[in-house]
């Protein structure tokens, strides 16, 4: 993991101070802040943390007990999903226990622990798997306990070494079920996740009825982000007003961005506050804002915005706020066609269509078909309001969000690169390399 | 209770049988496959159905080739309420 040196710039190599083995957060997550840098929370317990050291930085606890209040836990810390959809943890989980409830042979529910990254940007959920695999099995047994459920962690291939090694190191390991996610963009779906844990295909499936009434083998289902978990074992160790002493009141706590940009910058895994600075983040990934276009945030299905003040916030005002989505914050230098970027983009999620639903299948490549037209410098005014018309033909219709997020990343790419738009299609491009040039 | 019309995208094929039967509801797209007029984002996919269009929604889920529609009532849109853990 070649992030792993940058993502520890403070943590003690020996385990971490003295004074916090009974449960109390370790002295780093409470120490006064140099500059505006989060002290690591999730990663605290330093690179390829095991067992030992994993219960040396966060204490000893059990996990199992700490099912009572959790969800009540959950709700006052505000915690919401870090995989994308940014939805509020306590409220899934609460919908999945009360279906498990119902009816006259209540099912068990189960909770799915998901390390599928298919964002092709982001490193995040591999670098938390790989260094911090026990605080992730701590938050999903916590949960699992809470709802009474059936555990399963579902990564892909390269990820799922550690989490066997991990549930061998601890105690009732051997509970948890693995499953093997493909690397495909769309493996991490949720409903693609039951999907291929019960009938081997990650494609997504059609939900007349949700995955928390009724997801794998008919049961009631939650599909959770290892980020999240990860963040519940912090939340059931140190409590919901622990965790909102990092970040706003909007959005508390922490979350981990994959930070990328134009050579020579390195890729690099960062833990930031919750409505933390676009510029800020920028800045301690080692790039100067001013040299830079624009910045894609949250990922493929994510939007380019201008490397100005924008909060990293999943609520805000629009225009001052970038969600952060599944965590990817990628930077483009002012020598790069956003348009050409952006037509690679939509051509790679057209290619990543499960092809199950007629509109995704036939729409996407339009749509990328358009954008490489416009960025290969065919200037035919009448393409830029095509792609706007195929981007409002394809949402909301299909089994998965996959055409939402592809029209969303491309109108926010006509409203970011509106001029780059006009001058390709007056037959020139602002960047070098532009065919259009 | 709300009557929708619920698309199974992953079934559908497009054949326009349900675009025949509730013209005032779905149009066609540019390969054949229904879209609900005037609706946006999820709409789409559970689409809102009024009473007199309830016979004829009926039976485009009866006809369908592809098995790929069905009718469901639910509360309004608005949200459910809950309290953590209940």
């Amino acid at each position: 993991m070649s992030q792993a040196r940058d993502i520890y710039p403070q943590v003690p190599r020996n385990g971490g101070p003295e004074g916090h083995r009974n449960g109390y957060p370790p002295t780093p997550l409470q120490a006064p802040r140099d500059s505006s840098r989060q002290e690591p929370r999730l990663l605290a317990a330093g690179p390829d943390a095991g067992w030992a050291r994993h219960l040396d930085t966060f204490g000893t606890w059990e996990p199992q007990a700490a099912g009572p209040g959790l969800l009540e836990a959950l709700a006052a810390a505000g915690l919401t999903g870090r995989g994308g959809a940014a939805f509020e943890t306590w409220r899934k989980a609460t919908a999945t226990a009360g279906s498990g409830r119902k009816g006259l042979f209540p099912a068990r529910p189960v909770v799915i622990a998901n390390g599928a990254e298919g964002e092709p940007l982001s490193v995040k959920d591999r670098t938390l798997l790989a260094h911090a695999p026990h605080l992730v099995i701590d938050g999903l047994t916590a949960l699992a306990a809470a709802l009474g459920a059936s555990m399963y962690v579902y990564a892909p291939a390269a990820s799922l070494p550690r989490v066997q090694q991990s549930l061998c190191e601890r105690p009732r390991g051997k509970r948890i079920h693995l499953a093997q996610a493909p690397e495909t963009f769309i493996s991490g779906e949720s409903s693609a996740v039951v999907n291929m844990i019960a009938n081997g295909t990650a494609v997504p499936m059609d939900q007349r009825r949700r995955l928390s009434e009724s997801g794998l083998n008919g049961r009631p289902t939650l599909v959770v982000n290892v980020e999240t978990l990860a963040q519940v074992a912090l939340i059931a160790r140190y409590g919901a007003q622990w965790f909102r002493e990092a970040g706003t009141p909007t959005d508390p706590g922490t979350r981990l961005v994959s930070v990328s940009g134009p050579a020579p910058v390195r890729d690099v895994v960062l833990e930031v506050p919750g409505g933390a600075q676009l510029t800020a983040v920028l800045q301690e990934a080692g790039m100067d804002p001013a040299s830079l276009s624009a910045v894609l945030v949250g990922g493929y299905h994510g939007r380019w915005v201008r490397p100005a003040a924008h909060a990293l916030s999943p609520v805000g005002p629009p225009g001052r706020t970038a969600r952060p989505g599944a965590g990817v914050i990628h930077a483009l230098d002012l020598q790069t066609c956003g348009i050409q970027a952006t037509a690679r983009i939509v051509s790679y999620l057209a290619n990543e269509s499960a092809r199950q639903c007629g509109p995704c299948m036939f729409g996407l490549p339009a749509m990328a078909s358009v954008l490489n037209r416009i960025a290969g410098g065919e200037t035919n005014p009448r393409l830029a309001a095509e792609l706007d018309r195929l981007g409002r033909l394809v949402s909301g219709r299909g089994a998965c969000r996959h055409p939402e997020g592809t029209t969303g990343l491309v109108s926010s790419a006509l409203e970011v690169f509106a001029a780059d738009f006009r001058a390709h299609l007056s037959g020139y491009c602002a960047g070098p390399g532009g065919a259009a040039a | 209770m709300k009557t929708y019309l619920h698309i199974d995208w992953t079934s559908c094929d497009g054949r326009g049988l349900c675009t025949e039967l509730l013209p005032g509801v779905l149009d066609r797209d540019d390969w054949g496959y229904p879209v609900a007029r005037g609706k946006a984002g999820w709409e789409r996919t559970d689409v809102p159905v009024r009473d007199a269009d309830r016979e004829a929604a009926q039976e485009a889920v009866f006809l369908c080739p592809k098995l790929a529609l069905s009718l469901f009532e639910r509360p309004g849109p608005e949200q459910e309420k809950r309290t953590p853990g209940r």
